[in-house]
């Protein structure tokens, strides 16, 4: 093991890595967004008494779920440009895919919160007058999300990570830019070790918080 | 016209099963109606069918003189529109046998909800007006608890004083207190009595006897989904002219006569 | 749509996409093979709650367990070899990666497994006069593998969908495939498409058998 570790030069880049930092933040907060509403959206449709609905529902998540992110942002990038005469540019089209694919998985994080919440809330609101809209709005979306809070940071997570494959396409996130650095300054060990060290920090802190934000929902009963 | 609510030849089937079978009634302004019958005669279907949580098959309602829906070519079939349904539920207000209060939102919380987001109220009216109802209901000193905290008798007295807030024209009462200790069921039984004194129009199913004798103007004792026996307290309870009538109430072994009659 | 669909283009070319699906399954089964014993291992060292090496079981699974797939491709083909002073094959780094990082996925289906039997039945068995080993032999493991069945199986497929990132790094798997295709073909959209449903077929055909199996060896509890 003659090699030398040497994080300094890091230091040094940090303007570029910062670009890198913000790219990742950028991309994952564009897709956590997109991807809860479409979780919502199709969450309500696999849960509707109308069966074709039921069934857009269940094909989009099938369809999305089986299907690799990479694979998803390459034909976003690649294939779909030719059928509609645009090219999209690289965010656009790794935002495409990533929401999508997460999009499926938060649909049926979200479809079971919604079933979790009992028949009872449903008509308490109901009675007083509140529409569908009304009373997803204010009492059950309210109680669903407080009682998926772990799965749902689990898949927040799962999104930053994922946002990791974009640089396949040359998307500037955080590994985009340090493959470009470690091919500058001939060092892979340090730069691809601090990335590692980077979302193993920042996601453990994000399972923290959501420990804390669980712990505290929990006494509001 | 006193009339609050008519009801002509009510239906409603759940599947092959006839739920109700052709219900009239009619309640005026400021009555207390108490509905008994036995588990499966289709009191608590007949309540919700009131305020459409479950849609008649075949009946005319008229609420406050307002035929509600629409007649379709099917002779006594109604179709309703979804707005004209989330307005009338506005104006009746219902307390359930699980109260169902929200309990992601205080108690003044839970009050405040309707009048802010269904009547356009600002916070602080809403807020007046929740404290007037909690205190109507003997419950204001709670106003900022959530409902976890709460006894069952308290919740509902919260869920009554959260019907009241959107000042509703009738109230319905799905057997309030079923689901209460016994202990706790006087304190909830004692705002409603309060209520009607006050003159609200009340519809209420229970099993409890004692209030049907004491507080309701009238007395409907339900079987297989018909009005079997209709009448004053004094009637109906005390000197039933049906059989099934008598039956009944003979399993409610808890209810006595009054010793001596004033 | 003006596009002229021709998935005959890819079918004349496909003996490329053929050997990269033969190895798909051959990366996915040899991160399996490590994956495995990998996990078990480390669930094990985290039951017996030993100071040292419970810690180090803990710190494998939480460090693998956030590290992006990708990530620890791109680490252990670009640094790792660095440091150990071996040059690894495309296929060996993201074997090591991603069986490793599957491992510790597997040790939490384990050790969530074994949790899951209720501390009644362990009790019964010692009553009955069995030792630790027939314990787990006889009473707990046989329980615990029913119900890790369809989370093992969900792991198993996610591993699948992730060998699609050795493409990153160049390994002749299925997506490398499909884009040497794609540029040979000039028909990236029929190529893709091909990928995409093949994961889809793959992986949901997979799923139903599973959930077919779960029905039929299902114990009522």
């Amino acid at each position: 093991m003659g090699h030398e570790w040497d994080f300094a030069f890091l230091l040094e880049q940090r303007q570029f890595i910062l670009r890198g930092l913000m790219g990742t933040l950028y991309l994952s907060l564009t897709c956590i967004g997109a991807g809860v509403a479409l979780g919502l959206v199709f969450a309500t449709a696999r849960l509707s008494s109308f069966a074709p609905l039921r069934l857009i529902g269940t094909c989009y998540v099938e369809f999305f779920r089986n299907i690799p992110a990479l694979v998803q942002i390459f034909w976003c990038y690649f294939a779909l440009p030719i059928l509609t005469g645009m090219q999209p540019s690289v965010f656009i089209a790794a935002a495409t895919a990533i929401s999508l694919y997460a999009g499926a998985y938060l649909t049926e994080i979200l479809r079971s919160g919604i079933q979790s919440i009992e028949m009872g809330q449903w008509e308490a609101a109901r009675a007083m007058g509140f529409g569908y809209f009304g009373q997803m709005r204010y009492v059950v979306l309210p109680q669903a999300l407080r009682n998926v809070v772990p799965p749902l940071t689990n898949q927040i997570m799962e999104i930053v990570k994922t946002t990791t494959v974009a640089s396949t396409i040359a998307y500037g996130e955080i590994l985009y830019s340090a493959k470009l650095l470690s091919d500058q300054e001939f060092r892979p060990i340090e730069t691809y070790t601090a990335v590692g060290l980077f979302f193993i920090v920042a996601l453990t802190l994000l399972s923290f918080a959501s420990n804390l934000l669980e712990r505290r929902l929990r006494c509001y009963g | 016209m006193d009339e609050v609510l008519r009801v002509e030849n009510l239906h409603k089937h759940f599947g092959a099963l006839h739920v109700l079978r052709g219900i009239d009634l009619a309640v005026r302004k400021s009555e207390t109606i108490v509905i008994i019958g036995a588990s499966g005669s289709g009191k608590s279907t007949l309540l919700r069918c009131l305020n459409f949580l479950e849609m008649p098959n075949e009946g005319r309602i008229t609420m406050e003189g307002k035929l509600v829906g629409r007649e379709t070519r099917k002779p006594g079939v109604m179709s309703y529109s979804t707005r004209e349904l989330n307005a009338l539920r506005a104006r009746v207000g219902m307390v359930f046998q699980q109260f169902n209060l929200f309990p992601h939102m205080t108690v003044e919380g839970n009050v405040m909800i309707g009048p802010m987001k269904l009547r356009g109220m600002s916070e602080a009216a809403a807020r007046k007006l929740a404290e007037e109802n909690l205190q109507r209901v003997g419950i204001l000193e709670k106003a900022k608890e959530y409902p976890a905290r709460l006894s069952g008798g308290q919740q509902q007295r919260v869920a009554i004083a959260r019907a009241l807030a959107m000042e509703p024209s009738m109230m319905l009462f799905d057997e309030a207190t079923s689901a209460l200790d016994p202990e706790l069921v006087g304190e909830v039984l004692l705002s409603m009595r309060r209520l009607s004194d006050e003159g609200m129009t009340m519809l209420v199913v229970t099993h409890e006897l004692g209030f049907a004798y004491n507080v309701a103007d009238r007395v409907i004792f339900i079987e297989n989904g018909q009005v079997h026996e209709e009448g004053t307290p004094q009637e109906v309870l005390l000197n039933p002219k049906q059989e099934r009538t008598r039956e009944f109430l003979r399993s409610h072994t808890l209810f006595r006569l009054p010793e001596a009659a004033s | 749509m003006e596009y002229h669909w021709d998935f005959g283009a890819v079918f004349r070319h496909s003996e490329l996409l053929i050997e990269g699906a033969k190895s798909t399954f051959r990366l996915a089964g040899m991160a399996m093979l490590i994956a495995i014993p990998l996990g078990l291992a480390s669930a094990l060292l985290r039951l017996t709650r030993l100071p040292v090496l419970s810690w180090v079981a803990v710190l494998y699974t939480d460090l693998f367990r956030t590290s992006p797939s990708i990530v620890l491709i791109y680490w252990f083909f670009f640094a790792f070899p660095l440091i150990v002073g071996i040059d690894f094959s495309t296929f060996t780094a993201v074997s090591l990666a991603l069986g490793l990082q599957t491992g510790a996925y597997m040790s939490e289906v384990f050790r969530g497994g074994i949790h899951s039997i209720k501390p009644g039945q362990w009790q019964a068995a010692k009553a009955l006069g069995m030792g630790v080993v027939p314990a787990l032999r006889y009473v707990i493991l046989p329980q615990a593998i029913r119900r890790m069945i369809p989370v093992f199986f969900t792991r198993l497929t996610e591993l699948f969908k992730t060998t699609s990132l050795a493409a990153a790094i160049s390994y002749a798997e299925i997506v490398q495939m499909a884009s040497r295709t794609a540029s040979e073909t000039f028909r990236p959209i029929e190529t893709f498409t091909v990928v995409a449903l093949f994961f889809f077929v793959v992986i949901f055909t997979a799923s139903q058998a599973v959930r077919f199996a779960e029905r039929r060896f299902a114990v009522p509890e």
